[in-house]
């Protein structure tokens, strides 16, 4: 065994070392398909050749037009203006419904985090409604508000308000306490103490609320404008589908459909993925 | 607007230490009783501790886990409410948190993580209204200078290692120029040689400039080279065991004769 005669010590001189080899750059082509876009785009195309091989093979433009019949369908209301005026209708709703909803759900998480009695009636509200689907409101928001864009707001408020302020609240409950106490350190209170520290801290959370919230509050626009959008007067994306299937015209239909995913999808990678690429990650709390 | 004695000047800290021994302490701290209250049951942490810190002190609380130093300097901090006991600053009942007295946590999450260093250091003074943007930010450059992080005034907190962030929290608390400056084991949570490293940073600074310092351990020997003076308490709950001088030692006299007699003897004190 090595352990019966003591091992002497020694020292040795370190050589330099080699150079290290330079890194071969990758291909062009493995580049290009490591971007992110990149990948998206080919499942994309990959949907769309399978779309337009299975309404090839149906032979049913009634029931299943093709791809290039819905994207013909689409670039022609695109150029006539009609499908931009539908979205600019559909988003200026949105925008407004949203941007009221989310003000609210961070004025309420707010109040829930300071008093005990704002915790608990957030909590119950957030239980009693966030289950109730915001469109199930429409005909008593209808009574309420008449056939405008009031009742539309008021359901869009209801479909972010309750899952933006339950992400926000579990947000401003997981501010790590060291950090809490280093804020109250320098003295800061109330309104203060929320914007600088747990707003910022809650930012992930806040974020992923947001998400949900939109997606929410297009799908219940959407829903609702099916319902009653021509009578609220001119008529958004919700409406432009309803319409285009009363007529028959199915390859509209398909168009406003892939419109509506397409500004959903917009707003997610450009809006969302922007904002958080330029907080929470760069921050380093959320990878 | 103070007592006489904390406002005598003094050209460095040896002599301001001398000064301070004679005149009223800074902080001082009276029969104070801590407890956690649950639904269930109160836990007492410390019971009727009481001690004097004077201005220039490195004033040590020593003990093993659950001798309520930490709830100690919390309360000193301002985040516990003293069951009985009173805390006094310069004459002054402590009864909330304030920038007089910034603690550094031993936690690495008391940096905000949304914030550049430079901006993290400069973020206390620009909350507790201290100073405008332009001169916080100048503050928080020399700050950063003397803890040696400017090239990393940039750097978000999740870019740095341990030894920097702590470096950070120190920087952003010495910065504010607080009365007090409380730190709560700053040091347990980074690798000994890094530990080493900052121990004798923070005695350069002190030396430098000279701040009041309490100071959170469970580590004798850190006691003793941090501290000029040290507070022993005994666990459930905690009280004074004994208070005693440690002025005389530093990092060169790590391994002494008398410094491994005085670690004996607060063995001793603290485990017998």
């Amino acid at each position: 065994m090595s352990y019966v005669h003591p091992r002497p010590e020694f020292e040795r001189e370190l050589a330099p070392l080699p150079a290290l080899a330079e890194p071969v750059p990758p291909s062009a082509a493995r580049r290009l398909w490591q971007r992110d876009g990149v990948r998206q785009v080919v499942v994309l195309v990959l949907i769309a050749i399978a779309w337009e091989v299975a309404a090839r093979w149906a032979g049913n433009d009634l029931l299943l037009p093709s791809f290039t019949q819905a994207a013909q369908a689409w670039w022609d209301d695109l150029l006539n203006g009609e499908l931009l005026a539908r979205t600019a209708a559909s988003l200026s709703l949105l925008l407004q419904g949203y941007a009221l909803g989310a003000a609210l759900a961070l004025v309420m998480s707010a109040l829930a985090v300071a008093t005990r009695t704002g915790r608990d009636v957030l909590v119950t509200l957030t239980s009693l409604f966030n289950p109730l689907p915001a469109i199930a409101l429409l005909p008593l928001a209808l009574l309420w508000f008449g056939l405008g864009q009031g009742s539309l707001v008021f359901v869009l408020v209801h479909a972010v308000l309750w899952p933006l302020a339950l992400s926000t609240l579990s947000g401003f409950q997981g501010v790590p306490e060291t950090l809490r106490m280093a804020g109250r350190n320098y003295g800061l209170r109330g309104l203060r103490y929320v914007g600088l520290i747990l707003v910022p801290s809650a930012l992930p959370a806040i974020l992923s609320g947001l998400r949900i919230g939109w997606a929410f509050a297009w799908r219940t626009l959407i829903a609702a404008e099916l319902f009653f959008g021509a009578s609220s007067g001119r008529g958004g994306l919700g409406w432009y589908i309803f319409q285009s299937r009363n007529e028959l015209m199915t390859a509209r239909v398909f168009a406003g459909l892939a419109t509506v995913v397409l500004i959903g999808w917009l707003v997610e990678r450009f809006v969302f993925d922007t904002i958080e690429r330029l907080t929470v990650r760069r921050w380093g709390v959320q990878r | 607007m103070s007592s006489a004695g904390a406002e005598v000047v003094a050209t460095g800290p040896q002599e301001r230490q001398a000064v301070a021994a004679v005149a009223s302490p800074l902080l001082q701290v009276r029969d104070l009783t801590l407890e956690y209250r649950s639904e269930q049951r109160t836990i007492r942490a410390t019971h009727e501790v009481s001690f004097d810190v004077q201005q220039g002190d490195r004033f040590v609380l020593l003990g093993a886990s659950g001798c309520g130093k930490s709830s100690l300097l919390k309360a000193v901090a301002g985040f516990l409410p003293p069951r009985s006991g009173e805390i006094l600053l310069q004459g002054q009942c402590i009864t909330e948190p304030g920038p007089d007295r910034v603690v550094v946590f031993q936690e690495f999450d008391q940096l905000p993580p949304w914030k550049r260093v430079l901006d993290n250091v400069a973020f206390g003074l620009v909350a507790s209204r201290q100073c405008g943007k332009a001169e916080a930010r100048e503050r928080a450059a020399q700050a950063l200078q003397t803890v040696g992080l400017s090239r990393f005034a940039e750097a978000y907190p999740h870019q740095l290692s341990g030894g920097m962030k702590q470096r950070v929290a120190i920087a952003r608390a010495l910065a504010m120029r607080p009365r007090v400056l409380l730190m709560d084991e700053p040091f347990a949570a980074l690798d000994a040689l890094t530990r080493r490293s900052l121990q004798e940073e923070l005695l350069r600074l002190w030396q430098e400039l000279g701040f009041t310092l309490l100071f959170v351990t469970h580590s004798i020997e850190e006691a003793l080279l941090v501290g000029n003076r040290i507070l022993l308490l005994s666990p459930h709950p905690g009280r004074v065991r004994a208070e005693l001088d440690a002025g005389e030692f530093d990092l060169a006299s790590v391994g002494s004769a008398a410094f491994q007699a005085q670690q004996q003897r607060i063995h001793r004190l603290l485990f017998e």
